[in-house]
């Protein structure tokens, strides 16, 4: 276990009843970085991340954050300590005001105290302009890119540390994907964060990504290396190779 | 005229009853999508907290509007920790452990203090419209209800710990990962919906009197209130018992109160046969 880990993953287990969908995932994601893992469906992309956020119980392994085992930790707890989720399908509050579920993300933490969710909420409305005009929408009225822009400036209300991102670019247009790679880019530096990042769009990894790891069947392979990264053909091959 | 305002004062303190009953299973009916069979017994603790209370020497209008709801909370939190919390997600073991607690409660509560009806007189007196008389407690019932229904209607619209709620509600899975603890926030809802129960048996006692069985008289039609409302808690609770307590009041005039009984289930069950999502399936869908 290095000094520089911001999060620590080891043999990890998890899955679906007696189906197994991880089989002893192990990386480490480096404090600062951006880390991409690459796979096709079915190979446990959005397992690793609910297992992460604990809304899947790990069966065995470790999970570690900032130096704490939080693999038997509830899910609230981990977001406490810092960890912020922005899942596949968006998971907007449909019935809630795009303001209503920016708010939440400012005060979910502090159990509903509401002492600087005004100055969060305008702070992260400067990060994200084009959701000023929709404050008042239900969040269910939205359009894909807008509810992804919505989940993940909801996400950051809560300052998280690590940001666990589940196929940001699912069911969004091209041109949409360009800019939320860009987004993401401004608002890493901006906010010091870290990103692990499952997808896979092999540009968008490509885009944001300092490295990528490949995971297959549950487990994670090599890292990719970055010229392999730049050649689509060249990660084919990686694929098929291990 | 003076009939109008009379049966109109009528209906609209019917309404006011099956609003307030029904409000507090229709929390914990909305939020948790927990059935609780004991609803009828929270309302008759309630009324015995209010009436032991007030018999203690107790001003009674603490007794009624303080004392009762904060017991029964109380009462529901710790239920909600031995029984409830292991049966999320179950619901018929739910209703089946709740309808058991019910039965257990009308048993202690007849082992304690008896089988006998406690008398509790309106604490208003009455007032003539033109030729009729009419409780002044009715006034009182149905202001209490407007105050009760907007309260908990601003509690969940405009405060951050009805934000939270409502988010929870709608996604308790998102909601934990944005760090909000769903089994505080489900305890929570249980004890103010327990609490609420508490104040409506209080507010009822005056006019049904207080007998360990009294729940059963009110589970039934605040059931039916709930599940014709549908979805939307409020709204559902609030335009179904507008309705059935019309229908109900004035059926009672113009028959017998078996009858105006009988001609609102009749109601309940062709308006469940049209809109089997209930009111708010179809109507007020995005209101709370």
């Amino acid at each position: 276990m290095s000094d520089t880990a911001m999060m620590e993953v080891a043999e990890l287990v998890s899955g679906y009843g007696r189906i197994g969908v991880l089989r002893g995932a192990s990386f480490a994601v480096v404090r600062g970085e951006c880390l991409g893992i690459l796979g096709h469906n079915g190979m446990g992309k959005t397992t690793l991340l609910r297992t992460i956020m604990g809304l899947l119980a790990c069966q065995s392994g470790r999970i570690r954050f900032e130096g704490r085992a939080i693999e038997r930790l509830a899910t609230h707890q981990r977001a406490r300590l810092g960890l912020g989720y922005v899942p596949q399908g968006r998971q907007i509050f449909p019935a809630l005001t795009v303001r209503e579920n920016l708010l939440f993300g400012g005060i979910a933490k502090s159990g509903g105290a509401k002492s600087g969710a005004d100055d969060i909420l305008a702070r992260i409305l400067g990060d994200f302009p084009e959701l000023k005009r929709l404050l008042d929408r239900p969040g269910g009225a939205l359009s894909g890119g807008e509810q992804q822009l919505l989940a993940l400036a909801r996400a950051l209300c809560g300052k998280p540390r690590l940001l666990l991102l589940d196929e940001p670019t699912e069911g969004i247009q091209p041109s949409i994907i360009a800019a939320m790679s860009e987004r993401l880019h401004d608002l890493r530096a901006r906010y010091g964060l870290s990103i692990l990042l499952v997808e896979q769009n092999l540009d968008f990894i490509r885009g944001l990504a300092n490295r990528a790891l490949l995971i297959h069947r549950g487990q994670i392979g090599r890292e990719i290396p970055p010229a392999a990264l730049a050649d689509p053909t060249l990660v084919e091959e990686f694929i098929a190779a291990v | 005229m003076d009939i109008v305002f009379a049966v109109g004062l009528q209906v609209l303190s019917g309404v006011a009853t099956l609003l307030i009953t029904s409000l507090g299973l229709a929390i914990i009916f909305g939020m948790m999508r927990v059935i609780n069979l004991a609803h009828g017994e929270f309302l008759m603790l309630g009324a015995y907290a209010a009436i032991l209370s007030a018999r203690a020497g107790l001003n009674i209008w603490i007794a009624m509007l303080v004392v009762a709801p904060l017991v029964v909370g109380g009462i529901g939190l710790v239920i909600e920790r031995l029984i409830i919390r292991r049966l999320y997600g179950r619901m018929v073991d739910t209703m089946l452990a709740t309808w058991g607690l019910s039965l257990a409660l009308i048993g202690a509560v007849t082992m304690i203090f008896g089988n006998t009806v406690a008398g509790f007189s309106a604490p208003l007196g009455s007032f003539a419209i033109g030729s009729f008389t009419a409780s002044a407690y009715a006034l009182f019932l149905i202001a209490a209800a407007i105050v009760l229904f907007g309260g908990i209607w601003a509690l969940l619209r405009f405060t951050p710990a009805g934000l939270i709620a409502r988010g929870t509600m709608q996604n308790a899975e998102m909601a934990s990962a944005l760090g909000v603890s769903p089994d505080r926030v489900y305890a929570v809802t249980f004890a103010a919906g327990s609490a609420v129960s508490g104040l409506a048996g209080a507010l009822i006692a005056p006019f049904s009197g207080v007998v360990p069985t009294m729940g059963a008289a009110f589970i039934a039609k605040s059931f039916i209130t709930v599940i014709t409302g549908g979805a939307a808690m409020l709204a559902g609770t609030f335009s179904a018992s507008g309705l059935l307590g019309t229908v109900a009041t004035l059926g009672t005039f113009a028959t017998t109160p078996v009858f105006g009984e009988v001609m609102m289930l009749v109601v309940a069950i062709v308006l469940l046969r049209l809109l089997p999502q209930g009111i708010t399936g179809r109507f007020f869908r995005r209101s709370l």
